[in-house]
């Protein structure tokens, strides 16, 4: 394999550094708006300030992914796969940014400064602002189901390239 | 995915155990807290209550033991909210069992601390699904809390509480128990668990008034003419007292500290005032505050979450134009 056909180590590690941590970070969405358990406010802490590394991170990699060359798709793909392709992974980008982005907003307008790993807090409003709360905290709902069902198509693709079209397309990740 | 998510949804029922109360959920919680007839746009719990303002002015006492720069000497303003147990924001006040006291401190954009506290100094249940069914058992009438209080004699000292309460004429004559112990941190990293109540500096009779609005308008009319002061006393555990218990007092005698005087020189009615917007959830602290281990303690953010969810949502939709609480 020459080095054309594979992402760049960076951005294979950026990656699969952010699958793990989104991955969590929704089941920990998922969780603890529904328990009532002694690690709730633990996850909840943890989850907020994982936000902001996530923020960071998706900035990081899109600017990597800007500076590198990628692989090209395989030829066999008709256009409207391509297209597909192309876009979700746009609409992947689009959602890493919209998650923090309305998670933060919805603690902003609730007043709810939000603790990065006892390092810094992010501010908050001094004046809470209910419309607003509801509607980015609905929002954040929202984009979390719909992250869900991207994810969920982006891996099916993935299995679909390398277990049926026997390509080189998830190699090009590992 | 839809496995995952399933078993992510189902996770939390793996820790039942045979002799513990079934677990629930927050928005079980909250779905029972608001009964049948939910009022869109109010708090699923204290639905009625009124708005007030005022300062904390700090006398330093409790400097030494908190970073938390609203116990420096001085005073730092605050938002607070008198309200009554129930889901109904038209309930009558002097048939509640249980008043409250609610502040929101905004020290700065990275430093918020919402307190609610309560008339009673303990809760009757140490964890929040056997809270569950203790409201069931309200719900369903006395002969149900009769036998739920048989089969808990965890809940004595609450009953103790319960039996001698006589409840005053006014919402700035009561005592409001933070309940719920948590640490004061120093500049040291020092840790202390602590409870607190705000105590009046007045005494009121019980009133014979029966207006349903009888508390809010007694404690505007008071407040209108004077200032209504407590005092925050706090109480400090000792290494032999359980902090991570709500249902028992920590024995007579231990240290206290009165950390200064909270003010109320302000009111309104909570649909016109600052306060209907808060979600007064004890688990948003400063720095130098720290939320102890205690299940109820721990319970209450998904739960308030879930309220303010609810109405904040209701709110969007438009559920309160044109709507008048007074």
């Amino acid at each position: 394999m020459t080095n054309s056909d594979r992402f760049s180590l960076s951005m294979r590690l950026l990656h699969w550094g952010m699958a793990a941590l989104v991955i969590s970070m929704l089941a920990a969405g998922l969780l603890m708006i529904k328990s009532l358990e002694p690690w709730q406010l633990t996850i909840m802490t943890i989850h907020k300030a994982s936000g902001v590394l996530a923020f960071v991170l998706v900035a990081v990699r899109l600017i990597n992914r800007l500076r590198h060359q990628l692989p090209a798709l395989p030829n066999e793909l008709s256009h409207w796969q391509t297209t597909v392709a192309k876009a979700s992974h746009w609409l992947l980008y689009g959602l890493l940014f919209a998650m923090p982005v309305s998670g933060y907003l919805m603690q902003y307008f609730a007043g709810r400064p939000i603790e990065v790993f006892g390092w810094f807090r992010l501010p908050a409003a001094l004046q809470v602002d209910i419309q607003n709360y509801a509607l980015f905290r609905e929002l954040h709902g929202w984009l979390a189901f719909a992250l869900i069902g991207l994810i969920a198509l982006h891996i099916g693709a993935a299995l679909h390239h390398h277990f049926i079209r026997k390509d080189n397309v998830l190699k090009s990740m590992l | 995915m839809k496995a995952l998510y399933l078993v992510l949804l189902l996770a939390p029922a793996f820790g039942f155990s045979a002799d513990a109360p079934p677990k629930v959920s927050a928005q079980q919680f909250v779905d029972l807290q608001q009964g049948n007839s939910a009022f869109p746009g109010f708090r699923r719990a204290h639905a009625k209550g009124i708005c007030v303002s005022g300062e904390f002015r700090a006398n330093g006492q409790l400097a030494n033991y908190s970073r938390a720069s609203l116990f420096k000497p001085g005073s730092t303003p605050f938002i607070g909210r008198l309200s009554i147990a129930g889901n109904n924001p038209t309930a009558p006040d002097l048939k509640a069992p249980v008043r409250s006291l609610a502040l929101s401190f905004t020290s700065s954009r990275t430093e918020q601390w919402r307190l609610a506290m309560n008339t009673p100094p303990v809760m009757a249940v140490a964890d929040p699904h056997t809270f569950y069914q203790q409201i069931q058992a309200i719900q369903a009438g006395p002969a149900a809390v009769k036998q739920f209080f048989a089969t808990h004699p965890q809940s004595s000292e609450f009953l103790a509480w319960a039996a001698q309460y006589q409840p005053s004429g006014s919402f700035a004559a009561e005592t409001y128990h933070s309940i719920n112990a948590f640490y004061l941190v120093n500049a040291n990293g020092q840790q202390q668990a602590v409870r607190w109540a705000m105590q009046p500096t007045v005494a009121v009779a019980a009133t014979d008034l029966t207006d349903a609005d009888a508390l809010q308008q007694e404690i505007t009319t008071r407040i209108a003419a004077d200032q209504v002061v407590f005092d925050w006393v706090f109480t400090l555990a000792d290494a032999t007292d359980d902090e991570n218990n709500s249902s028992k007092a920590w024995p007579a005698g231990r240290q206290q500290i009165n950390a200064g005087q909270i003010v109320l020189n302000g009111s309104s009615a909570q649909l016109a005032g600052d306060c209907h917007a808060i979600n007064f959830d004890p688990l948003v602290l400063p720095t130098g505050i720290k939320a102890t281990a205690d299940p109820i303690l721990r319970a209450r953010s998904a739960a308030y979450a879930e309220s303010y969810r609810r109405r904040a949502k209701e709110q969007l939709q438009g559920a309160l134009e044109g709507s008048n609480n007074d």
